[in-house]
């Protein structure tokens, strides 16, 4: 995106000369990366650190992103911290399934990311065993700069239009044992 | 411990049970244990009930001995909070023997007793809804049996369907029932609790709860890692509080081993745990506050806890899972000057509890979603087996720190808050209170820090400093046998509680003589008291759920383990 050299000083004018050239989705995704409506999918510790990054010292608002959501209807980014256990596996594709598109997936920690320090009976080793994840965040618990350079990360993403194969080549893993 | 008059208790089974001879009392550790055969337990555990010898039940633990023909033990440990006795009642079984149910003696055995069948297809007769609690629905098997590998992962493939259990169904009839499903993906689930409902207009006509959405198999994981390798999985049982988890874990250790840290290992200790009382109530009251609309406060209170966390990132590098103390000690010393600065905040922290006490406790929105909400009488309360701020807020005023101290709390000034109503507004009150105490503490232990060691430097215990393991050949060949051979305690059991931020923590550990535990139990305080969620909602609004559910502090990772 460019800002063409202001060719008047007069404010009052800025109106009339103001004007920029972009290409029309790079406009799209600059407005997408900055307005992301994260869901805080927090199950464990690492949601607990999520809790600060949303808070008042790390604040997650600077990133366009402090319009928490709720409802998997509402929002566009998926941030999963914590161990996801395979019990609320299918609970998570369900929800995933419901956000509307554009949608992206942040794995927070370890667990989220590979199961962490749980190899273990219960424990799903990486939620991207069942959604694709765009962003994994290291850590136990990430630092909440971390996940703060994780939402950058993604930003960047949109913004370069990075391609996601393992978006489009996703199938409900549920459905496909039904089947 | 409070020591046991043995022999009164001899005398009483003797005259009331004909098959006593067959009773066996030994003693473990300062424990007394008392083995009985399988058939008598629930009128054995009546008896000590009625004769009010033992009013609580603490804990149910299941043990698996694949070599012995009756394989299982089932492991009571009762308690009495008038005298602060304890005792530690056996059973042996195998999986075709049900063992006597306790559910008619105390509620609150209802959760631990389907904990023991989920993990070891222990039956109890007697339970009206002995189905799996903690796995999922479709899981085979039975995880902690020692034949069971730890890392075996069962896949799911659905969400459980709304149901209710046996026993709930409401006396009278209503039409137009409403079900309702909260969580376990909800905002005042924190996570991963899920609460069914069935509405009756805005009624709670019945109510069931579903937990395990956060099983990570603490305890198979603590039976694949030498004892300093498990501090970090039980960081993560109350993750609000991780420091606790930590102290209690080792305090077990070492009570097996037979150690004493030192004073100054014992002070920080004491000074983590305090803290870490702080901000687990400041993450109570703060998320209750939240889910009742009150999102002013948690900005508030988020502050405060956010200044705790960078004092602890000051400590060790670490601001939630913090792994600071091992068997025997601390991993380090504290920085110079960091107990100043915990003075420091400390005033901060009182400036803060003031604060929060301006925003809510005369806040009349506040008053009005709390108070009569989710009250509870002081026996409901013990035939649960609540404990911590919410059985104190219901009048019984029972803290370990008090009642069995441990580390120094008999030398510091502090007070026991208690209620007597039980309400939500009251487990507020109290959580304030206990905030403002623990300052106090903390603030008397750091005035009078003890000088010395950190831990104890016991070559099996404790690994040697870093300077010389590369400094000198001893020290290296110290530290390489003990990671090689790990520390190892005699064989024996241990059952080893703390005043956690919720209620007693504690730990049952089992050890065969080897590097690893052979069966680490938690009791988590939050599990007891979960189980009387469903009760105390029925009858009462849909909006008062939210306010009950976050008055109990539930925290999943030690709810669930
Ligand atoms: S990655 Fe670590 S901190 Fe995060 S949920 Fe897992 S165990 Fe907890």
């Amino acid at each position: 995106m460019t800002l063409p050299a202001q060719t008047n000083n007069d404010l009052s004018d800025v109106s009339k000369n103001f004007a920029f050239t972009t290409r029309l989705d790079d406009l799209v995704s600059w407005g997408r990366k900055n307005s992301m409506w994260p869901l805080p999918y927090g199950t464990a510790c690492c949601g607990i650190e999520l809790m600060s990054v949303m808070g008042p010292k790390y604040d997650l608002a600077r990133f366009g992103a402090e319009v928490v959501r709720f409802s998997p209807r509402q929002a566009d980014l998926l941030l999963v911290a914590g161990t996801i256990t395979e019990k609320m596996g299918p609970i998570l594709v369900h929800i995933y399934e419901q956000m509307l598109e554009p949608k992206y997936v942040l794995s927070m920690g370890a667990c989220a990311s590979s199961g962490g320090f749980y190899r273990a009976y219960h424990v799903m080793q990486g939620i991207d065993k069942v959604i694709p994840v765009d962003v994994y965040v290291p850590g136990c618990p990430p630092t909440p700069e971390a996940v703060l350079d994780g939402v950058m990360t993604l930003q960047k993403m949109i913004a370069d239009h990075h391609p996601r194969p393992w978006k489009d080549n996703w199938v409900n893993p549920y459905e496909k044992t039904k089947s | 411990m409070k020591k046991l008059n043995l022999d009164m208790y001899r005398g009483a089974i003797a005259a009331r049970f004909p098959e006593a001879n067959r009773f066996q009392f030994s003693e473990s550790y300062g424990a007394v244990v008392l083995e009985v055969p399988r058939e008598t337990v629930r009128d054995v555990l009546r008896f000590f009930k009625e004769k009010n010898y033992f009013n609580f039940l603490m804990n149910i633990t299941g043990v698996d001995y694949p070599d012995r023909q009756e394989r299982f033990e089932v492991v009571y440990e009762l308690f009495n909070t008038r005298d602060y006795s304890r005792l530690r009642v056996k059973v042996r079984t195998s999986e075709d023997k049900p063992v006597p149910s306790v559910i008619s003696v105390w509620k609150g055995a209802d959760w631990f007793e389907r904990e023991v069948y989920d993990m070891f297809g222990v039956k109890f007769e007697g339970h009206p809804n002995l189905r799996r609690i903690l796995t999922h629905h479709e899981f085979v098997g039975h995880p902690l049996r020692k034949d069971y590998a730890a890392d075996l992962q069962q896949p799911c493939s659905s969400a459980l369907p709304i149901h209710f259990d046996v026993g709930t169904e409401p006396k009278e009839k209503a039409d137009n029932l409403i079900p309702l499903n909260i969580g376990p993906s909800h905002p005042a689930t924190h996570g991963t609790l899920r609460v069914m409902v069935e509405l009756n207009g805005e009624k709670v006509h019945r109510a069931n709860v579903e937990i395990g959405y956060l099983h990570r198999c603490f305890e198979k994981m603590a039976e694949t890692h030498p004892y300093n390798q498990v501090i970090p999985y039980t960081d993560r049982l109350n993750y609000c509080s991780a420091p606790m988890n930590n102290i209690g874990y080792c305090k077990a250790v070492e009570r097996l081993l037979g150690v004493e840290i030192p004073a100054r290992a014992q002070a920080m200790r004491v000074v983590l745990a305090e803290l870490s009382r702080f901000i687990d109530h400041v993450v109570c009251i703060g998320a209750n506050a939240v889910d009742l609309g009150a999102l002013t406060g948690f900005f508030h209170l988020f502050t405060l806890r956010e200044k705790v966390y960078s004092i602890f990132e000051k400590l060790c590098g670490a601001r939630l899972t913090v792994s600071m103390t091992r068997v025997g000690g601390m991993a380090q010393d504290a920085p110079p000057g960091w107990f100043d600065e915990v003075l420091q905040l400390c005033k901060e922290l009182r400036q803060g509890v003031s604060e929060i006490e301006t925003l809510l406790t005369n806040n009349k929105i506040w008053i009005q979603r709390t108070q009569n909400v989710g009250a509870i009488s002081a026996e409901e309360a013990l035939q649960w087996g609540y404990t911590g701020p919410c059985l104190r807020a219901a009048g019984v005023g029972l803290d370990l720190r008090k009642a069995e101290p441990y580390y120094m709390y008999d030398e510091l000034d502090f007070d026991i808050p208690v209620g007597s109503t039980g309400d939500v507004f009251e487990r507020y009150l109290v959580r304030v209170e206990e905030m403002k105490q623990s300052v106090r503490i903390v603030e008397q232990v750091c005035k009078n820090m003890p000088s010395g060691d950190y831990t104890i430097r016991d070559k099996g215990i404790v690994l040697p400093e870093k300077k010389d393991v590369y400094g000198n050949i001893e020290g290296l060949m110290n530290h390489f046998m003990l990671v090689i051979n790990g520390l190892r305690p005699p064989v024996g059991e241990v059952y080893d509680s703390t005043e956690a931020a919720n209620g007693e923590l504690g730990f049952h550990l089992v050890s065969d003589g080897s590097g690893v535990p052979y069966r680490l139990k938690v009791r988590p305080p939050c599990f007891a008291i979960y189980q009387s969620f469903s009760e105390s909602i029925t009858g009462g609004l849909v909006a008062d759920v939210i306010s009950v559910l976050g008055s109990m502090n539930l925290i999943a990772g030690e709810l669930d383990r």
